[in-house]
């Protein structure tokens, strides 16, 4: 029987859009939101959206919302969507890249909120570096406002950006992503990544939505040979969240670092899923995830490393640490591994316990107050992830995020 | 020093090929009609002068079972089983169960015998370093029904009850219905509730307070009758302070036709009781084509349902071309342990899905897993384990470490575990490892004149060790040589 | 008596090329004597010692490695071990969860067997493995351990020639075994291989320095360069290598 949800979401799609939207809302209608029954989501329960009515959002004009996040960022070239719709105004794009584009559908991925993205997408960044290019960095932020942006009263806006960055052969770029907003919201996005031969990409990816937000994200990649793929997820923000990620290790001797920490408190329920697939020999890929959960917080890493038979040579590694803070936090973890090639090295690991003992008690005999301690010891749990990222500006965003987040929550 | 676990001899002896214990016995079979109805339980009942309220309990867990579906969440390639081409019955034709040795039919003996089991008074076991005279008490199941017990009298002066189930239910009933499928309740998925309609027979132990069992109890299966479904049922309890160890090893003629066993053990330790539950699991696994084998789809399942009691599960799985089974501990008194070791090895097309759960109830509460997986020719072999750690769980404590060993290029090794935290104070690690046999350790041994297949069997028990040592000597040897069998011909 | 003649030998590497690594040995070790190959890095001294133990990876080209009559090069890798050719390695494998006696014994046994001879039992290896480890003054527990497994550099060198000294090769290969040990188990791995002396009894010292030379004397040095056996003397070779470096004989050669 379809929840209230995916009734007013299918109520709302147009059956007059083309083929791929039309295959999309079908794929939604038969198999609707997932649930809890569904292995990939055993962790993660939708009841939450179940009975809410949701709206698609539309272009605006709203003016900057007024963020922590937002405040200080680093002078950069920007691009600025607000509920999925990209604003000039506010935008100061490089000259390379194509800021706004009706989003190419043809490659429709089967999972449920790619396809709820594929029925509602109007807009995304098409970021495509020519090849042997050096774009240099770039701040892609998507902001969506959920109060009074559109949609009739008591229904939730449903913001939907699909955005694509593609580095052709040789190219490099670093991009800072940071996802915020205000309000009651469903932000679901779709990144699709495809980098070619020797191509670099730094992904830093700061989720910092609001407190009664939804925000799903579901990323692509795709890896060709000698692409080094280098992400960073932190999430502090939302409600709920999720953010999945298939990675395609497609051509020999790719790189994949993907690191993922989430800090998260009160009732936040943040899910951090990875999927990757090595089909390509001599590939190499490093994940490293750390939950810090306070309140009745819930955390989940489910991280899944496929070996195809032809990845040989395939050096896999994936470690999940989680620090509960409270009587009431919960870790759920699945860490994977389906191998089918004999030549490969691949390992993974998990720990759960709370802050150490010891070490608050050294702080302590060293004139330290326990929270302070506590606080420390936190700061530097979920700093080491950030390590990767170079001292400047867009360190900066990350640390204050971190702050705030422990002021918040945790700690 | 070097010890019967360590020997050479053990090894070599088993390098001749093939699989050694896939012959029938021929004995004269009562065997009922083929399929499953409610009739049919109430004939597995009426044959065995079953009290009234167990064929209640078997037609309810019928009941049951006809509600349900065949799980098919595990990492197998089932083919469709059709259960109502199965008999549910097969037991020797005797009137009464034998006297003694003397009266068990020749020719069972010497089937043991070839199997290498050893069924006498007083079973020594040569090679033993400062065993003694180490005894074992041997109730042997063949096919359904229990045909011969021995060391009655010395384990009842003990206090200490060891039967075949179908006489517990006579003779002990009220401890059989206080206890079965309390552990593993009839619902609990679809090869239990199959087996609480229909088990045939099985082993019965029941361990009073503070009674140290004084030998090892053990227990051999041994599938041979044509399409005969098996369905043991082994349930032991250990009261207060009680401790004991049952080994149940098994193997399986050689045939073509598919085979199910869908086994259910229980397992219950109160306050400070200890329960050591060892298997070397060998039945037929099919020919190098994937051919036939046994479904060896089990549920079993201990409580620690005292303080400090203390339940560890410890498998050999060589056999059998699918393997469905995840021996678990519900860790429910305060600073119980619960502990599972497990080798699980697949060639040619067998496939297994196996691990366990520990589920930590009470503060306090320990769980150790060591797992190694060992894959070879075309099989598929999936650790899938689950650590849960409930609210209560305070100061609960975890290690799991989960190593797959991939030898051939045509294999899979998955591992999949589930782990839930719920207490800050539960502290958990998990490593697991997926590697290549190493050639640069093939050919150190080969250069000091090992064959590559003893260098394969010699690495290969190394690699097991952690899992090999927890298993008491006798069957630690039989292990040895189980290992380097199932993995004749994996390297070229 | 080991005899190599113009062993050639290639390997390819990673990228699909093929490389020459030996360009023709030719070297006679006598019964009863022990001969040091000396070189520079990359001169193919321990692709030499892989290609006579039979290690996978290399090509044999061109050439033999015979010994007393028995052609090396078409054995399997324990065929050449029974046949007497032991490997002492540069890096000892570890064997994790493998017991040292078990090891050593199931290794023993099944070159006995190979040769015909009858199988050591348990209480028979233990006494001979017992005074072998005393004579290289390692602890007893040595036994008892997991082959190579949390053993320290100049430990697995010594249990190397441990092995030696129970294995009683014909032909010991001894691939920088003086790497990594400091003076005094370099007199104990020497005094190991002198006391093996014996007329049916030869070795091949593989090093880069002439320490171990010191303690183990050679009956001949020979130079290793480029694959090729380049100049070979007595004793008083090594020393001029030492004190003039390999460039000068390289030149000279």
């Amino acid at each position: 029987m379809a929840t209230r949800a995916e009734t007013s979401l299918l109520g709302h799609f147009t059956a007059a859009a083309d083929a791929a939207r039309r295959d999309a809302a079908a794929r939604f209608a038969r198999h609707g939101l997932p649930t809890v029954r569904d292995e990939a989501w055993k962790y993660t329960s939708l009841r939450a959206l179940a009975e809410v009515d949701f709206t698609p959002a539309e272009a605006g004009t709203a003016p900057m919302p007024d963020l922590p996040v937002l405040r200080d960022l680093p002078d950069m070239p920007r691009l600025v969507f607000i509920n999925g719709f990209y604003r000039a105004d506010l935008s100061a794009p490089p000259a390379w890249a194509k800021p706004s584009t009706a989003p190419d559908l043809t490659q429709v991925a089967g999972e449920p909120f790619a396809a709820l993205n594929t029925m509602f997408t109007q807009d995304g960044a098409r970021l495509a570096v020519p090849a042997g290019m050096d774009a240099g960095t770039l701040l892609l932020l998507t902001l969506t406002i959920g109060d009074g942006a559109g949609g009739k009263a008591g229904a939730i806006v449903l913001a939907s950006p699909r955005h694509r960055i593609t580095l052709g052969a040789g190219a490099a770029l670093s991009v800072l992503e940071i996802t915020a907003g205000s309000g009651s919201y469903l932000h679901n996005a779709v990144l699709e990544v495809a980098l070619g031969a020797g191509a670099t990409l730094r992904h830093r990816r700061l989720q910092d939505e609001a407190e009664r937000a939804f925000a799903v994200a579901t990323l692509y990649a795709d890896l060709a040979e000698r692409a080094t793929y280098d992400a960073l997820i932190f999430t502090v923000g939302a409600a709920l969240s999720r953010t999945e990620a298939h990675v395609a290790l497609t051509g020999a001797g790719a790189t994949l670092s993907l690191d993922a920490a989430q800090a998260l408190a009160g009732r936040q329920h943040g899910d951090i899923t990875t999927m990757l697939s090595h089909d390509a020999p001599q590939c190499r890929s490093r994940q490293t995830i750390r939950n810090v959960l306070d309140g009745a917080a819930r955390g989940v890493f489910q991280g899944r490393i496929d070996v195809a038979r032809a990845a040989q040579k395939t050096d896999g590694y994936q470690m999940n640490h989680a620090l509960l803070l409270s009587p009431l936090a919960e870790i759920d973890s699945k860490p994977e591994l389906r191998i089918n090639a004999d030549d490969v090295k691949c390992s993974h690991g998990a720990t759960v316990g709370e802050l150490d003992a010891d070490q608050i008690f050294y702080l302590r005999s060293r004139g330290i107050t326990e929270a302070e301690a506590r606080s420390m010891l936190i700061h530097g749990f979920l700093a080491e992830p950030l390590g990767v990222i170079e001292d400047g500006p867009m360190r900066d965003v990350f640390d204050r995020a971190l702050l705030r987040s422990l002021r918040t929550g945790a700690a | 020093m070097d010890t019967p676990l360590d020997s050479n001899e053990a090894l070599r002896a088993v390098t001749e090929g093939g699989y050694k214990f896939g012959f029938e016995t021929d004995i004269e079979m009562d065997i009922a009609p083929v399929g499953l109805s409610a009739d049919i339980v109430r004939l597995i009942s009426a044959r065995k002068n079953e009290p009234a309220w167990l064929l209640e309990w078997r037609l309810a867990a019928f009941a049951t079972w006809q509600q349900m579906e065949q799980p098919k969440w595990a990492n197998l390639a089932i083919p469709p089983i059709d259960l109502q081409a199965l008999h549910y019955y097969a037991a020797p034709k005797k009137t009464a169960g034998p006297k003694s040795l003397d009266e068990v039919d020749p020719e069972l003996l010497r089937t043991y015998e070839k199997l290498g089991i050893p069924l006498r008074e007083r079973a020594i076991l040569a090679g033993v370093e400062g065993a003694g005279e180490r005894q074992v008490a041997v109730d042997a199941v063949f096919d359904s029904v229990s045909v011969a017990t021995t060391f009655r009298e010395t384990l009842a002066a003990a206090g200490v009850i060891f039967c075949p189930i179908s006489e517990a239910v006579r003779s002990h009933p009220d401890l059989v219905r206080r206890y079965m499928g309390s552990v593993v309740p009839v619902s609990d998925n679809y090869f239990a509730a199959l087996n609480s309609a229909v088990f045939s027979d099985g082993s019965f132990v029941f361990v009073p307070r503070g009674v140290k069992c004084p030998m090892e109890l053990s227990t051999y299966f041994r599938i041979n009758a044509r399409n005969t479904g098996q369905f043991e049922r082994t349930l032991i309890i250990a009261e207060d302070g009680a401790s004991v160890s049952y080994l149940e090893g098994c193997t399986a003629p050689q045939r073509d036709e598919n085979q199910l066993h869908a086994a259910v053990v229980e397992l219950v330790a109160l306050d400070d009781a200890s329960i050591k539950y060892s298997t070397v699991q060998n039945w037929y696994p099919g020919d190098a084509e994937g051919r036939g084998g046994i479904y060896n789809f089990v549920t079993k399942r201990g409580a620690c349902r005292g303080a400090r009691s203390h339940i560890s599960w410890t498998q050999v799985e060589t056999g059998s071309a699918i393997t469905w089974k995840y021996p678990s501990c519900l860790l429910i008194g305060e600073g119980s342990v619960g502990e599972f070791y497990s080798v699980a090895v697949t060639a040619n097309h067998q496939q297994a899905d196996t691990g366990t759960k520990m589920v930590h109830l009470a503060p306090n509460t320990r769980s150790t897993i060591v797992s190694k997986g060992i894959s070879a020719g075309h099989s598929a072999n999936t650790y899938r384990g689950q650590v849960h750690m409930g609210r209560k769980a305070a100061g609960a404590r975890n290690h799991t470490q989960c190593d797959s060993l991939l030898i051939g290029d045509l294999c899979g090794a998955h591992t999949i575990p589930y782990i839930e935290v719920r207490n800050p104070s539960a502290k958990l690690e998990h490593e697991a490892t997926t590697s290549k046999l190493s050639e640069d350790q093939l050919f150190y041994c080969r250069q000091r004149g090992l064959s590559a297949e003893d260098a394969v069997g010699m690495l290969v028990n190394g690699f097991c060790k952690d899992v090999l040592k927890e298993l008491p000597m006798e069957f630690a040897v039989e292990a040895q040589k189980l290992l380097a069998v199932s993995l004749e011909g994996s390297v070229g | 008596m080991l005899e190599i003649r113009d062993l050639h030998a290639t390997i390819t590497t990673a990228d699909g090329q093929t490389r020459e690594i030996l360009r023709g040995i030719d070297l006679s070790v006598p019964d009863g004597e022990i001969h040091a190959v000396m070189g520079p890095n990359g001169a193919g001294k321990s692709t030499l010692a892989h290609v006579l133990s039979g290690r996978d990876g290399y090509e044999v080209t061109a050439g033999s490695a015979m010994l007393d009559e028995q052609d090396l090069l078409a054995m399997a890798p324990e065929e050449r071990a029974a046949a007497g050719v032991f490997l002492a390695f540069q890096y000892p494998v570890e064997l994790p969860g493998v017991g040292n006696a078990h090891f050593l014994r199931t290794a023993l046994n099944a070159q006995r067997r190979a040769r015909g001879e009858a199988e050591l039992d348990a209480v028979q290896f233990l006494k001979l493995a017992r005074a072998e480890i005393k004579r290289l003054a390692m602890r007893d527990d040595m036994l008892k351990r997991q082959v190579n497994v949390g053993f320290s550099g100049g430990e697995k060198k010594r249990n190397e020639v441990l092995q030696m000294g129970l294995l009683r090769p014909r032909v010991a290969v001894l691939d920088e075994t003086d790497s990594g040990l400091d003076i005094d188990a370099l007199r104990i791995v020497a005094e190991g291989v002198n006391a093996l002396r014996a007329p049916r009894f030869s070795a091949l010292v593989i090093t880069h320095y002439q320490r171990l030379l010191d303690y183990i004397v050679p009956d001949r040095v020979h130079v290793l360069a480029a694959g090729r056996i380049v100049r070979s003397g007595g004793p008083e070779l090594a020393r001029l290598l030492e004190a003039e470096g390999y460039a000068a004989i390289e030149q000279a050669a």
